[in-house]
């Protein structure tokens, strides 16, 4: 086959593969109203993919707190303005790093542990077993995954956030270890960051984010070839491909939120 | 293949049944009929089609060609939702068990249960521990999957089978990898299970003494068509050469012991030329 060919062939196949995912998704979001008589298989995701995501969110948001604020208060002291370290260390966390790093975060951790799990289901019949047993797997196992993921995100990176700018990560540098004034650092973060336009923004990206990343992640175990190969395959896929999704989402968000 | 089964009675019938993966042709035009309240064996060696034809028969794959009818009703022509209302009356024992691996033995059986009926858990817990009892682990519902040995996750997978009383039970290679206690376990499990409920049964395997000695009726499958058919009496009598290659486990035959290449002699030569 030419070069032409080969190129046409691979992304037809990508075409169709994206159609599969959207009609994959469309099945995902028909199911979840009927997780209102289910109420336990979401809170145990919830746990799941949340709760147990915490540490790593928690412990990343602090360091990135930190780094930011010596990076930050080495540039702003050649002009003198120290003070504005607080203005500085937020909004670069509530308006990118926060979401994105959180994002990235949660397709490594959570993202590679669905794919896997619900792959490993695959392959060992279980998903075959439900459908014989006349239960729909996307209903009992997808869909409670999915929304966890969409609910787990906002909080993920609103925990995020707060670590990096408070006391344990840029707080901690800035005010204790480099001298900043306290409540210059507080005023500063209290007069820039807006509820309607940063606020809104953690939760509109990262819901976004948790949306795709989830998809992405059960979408890939749920057709994960039933083998050791293709599950290890379908976690591979999912923390790239979840990454670089959220990576171009947040370029167009940004573009959309923050343009004048 | 003109079948010999009284069409009537039948709760299965497969008729000129064409399936492929792909290129690879599994299914070539069979004809299968599952007499209601008997144990019908489908035999033929690994990777011949057996597990695929039983999902072919519950619907979870759809055939090219040809029609699978339950109780009437035209598998490939179903809704979901119709679909998933006669799989209620099926059940099917995986080969791997397929038992939910985050639930315990008590939580799987009264997996289905639980998702299909409004029953007080007072209930529920009396119909699990009847069926756990009918395959002899009652005391084993505190177990997880993990903790169970092959012959035992069977059989806790055969308690979920029969969890919502069906009509008809399919076995995946039941006696695949099981030590003889269990084998023979299992072997009394399903034929009591089939003559005490009043199943019907449809046991895939490649044991033949094992599936001849609990079988009323047998399919012997082979490269996409049905080679024999009959009682097990007319399977150890059959004329057929490859069946009784089959069932002798004879090395050499109708199969042949080399896999089909070029000759010997021209692969050495060839290699030492290159």
């Amino acid at each position: 086959m030419s070069n032409t060919g080969q190129i046409f062939m691979r992304t037809f196949g990508w075409l169709g593969e994206l159609g599969r995912s959207a009609i994959f998704l469309a099945r995902v979001l028909a199911a979840l109203p009927r997780l209102v008589t289910k109420p336990r298989l979401l809170i145990e995701q919830i746990y799941s993919v949340g709760v147990l995501s915490l540490l790593i969110v928690v412990v990343a948001g602090v360091f990135v707190g930190m780094v930011l604020a010596l990076s930050g208060y080495r540039a702003l002291a050649d002009f003198g303005a120290e003070n504005a370290l607080g203005t500085s260390v937020a909004l670069v966390v509530v308006r990118e790093l926060g979401p994105v790093v959180t994002g990235l975060l949660f397709a490594g951790r959570a993202g590679s542990a669905l794919a896997a799990e619900i792959g490993l289901m695959k392959a060992t019949d279980q998903l075959s077993g439900m459908e014989m047993m006349a239960v729909d797997p996307i209903r009992r196992i997808v869909a409670p995954r999915f929304l966890a993921g969409l609910i787990a995100m906002p909080l993920l990176t609103s925990i995020f956030c707060v670590m990096a700018i408070g006391a344990g990560g840029g707080y901690f540098v800035g005010v204790d270890v480099l001298g900043v004034d306290a409540s210059a650092y507080w005023n500063g973060i209290q007069s820039s960051v807006e509820f309607d336009r940063d606020i809104a923004n953690i939760f509109i990206k990262s819901g976004v984010f948790g949306a795709i990343i989830t998809w992405v992640a059960v979408f890939q175990g749920y057709y994960a070839p039933p083998t050791s190969e293709g599950v290890s395959r379908a976690t591979t896929n999912t923390v790239v491909i979840a990454s670089l999704a959220l990576l171009a989402a947040n370029l167009m968000l940004t573009a959309v939120m923050f343009s004048n | 293949m003109a079948l010999e089964t009284d069409s009537s009675n039948n709760l299965v019938t497969v008729r000129d049944l064409h399936y492929a993966i792909g290129s690879r042709v599994i299914y070539k035009g069979v004809d299968i009929d599952i007499a209601r309240g008997r144990i019908t064996a489908i035999m033929g060696p690994s990777g011949t089609g057996k597990t695929t034809l039983l999902r072919l028969i519950s619907g979870q794959w759809k055939a090219q060609s040809g029609t699978v009818d339950f109780d009437g009703q035209r598998i490939a022509k179903l809704s979901q939702a119709k679909l998933f209302g006669l799989r209620k009356r099926m059940g099917m024992l995986f080969q791997s068990g397929a038992l939910l691996t985050d639930l315990s033995v008590y939580d799987n059986v009264a997996f289905p249960l639980r998702e299909h009926t409004r029953l007080p858990e007072r209930l529920i817990r009396d119909i699990v521990l009847m069926k756990l009892e009918a395959v002899g682990l009652r005391g084993a519902r505190g177990l997880f999957p993990a903790q169970l040995s092959g012959g035992m996750a069977r059989r806790v997978a055969l308690a979920r089978a029969i969890a919502l009383d069906p009509e008809m039970i399919m076995y995946d290679e039941p006696f695949a990898g099981q030590d003889p206690i269990s084998m023979g376990v299992l072997l009394r499990l399903i034929r009591r299970l089939n003559d005490v409920l009043g199943l019907t049964s449809i046991v895939v395997s490649h044991d033949v003494k094992e599936t001849l000695g609990i079988a009323d009726y047998v399919y012997v499958i082979s490269d996409g068509e049905v080679v024999d058919h009959g009682t097990p009496d007319d399977i150890r009598h059959s004329k057929s050469d490859w069946v009784q290659q089959f069932i002798h486990a004879s090395a050499d035959g109708p199969v042949p012991f080399h896999y089909a290449g070029s000759a010997y002699a021209t692969d050495l030569l060839g290699a030492r030329s290159a």
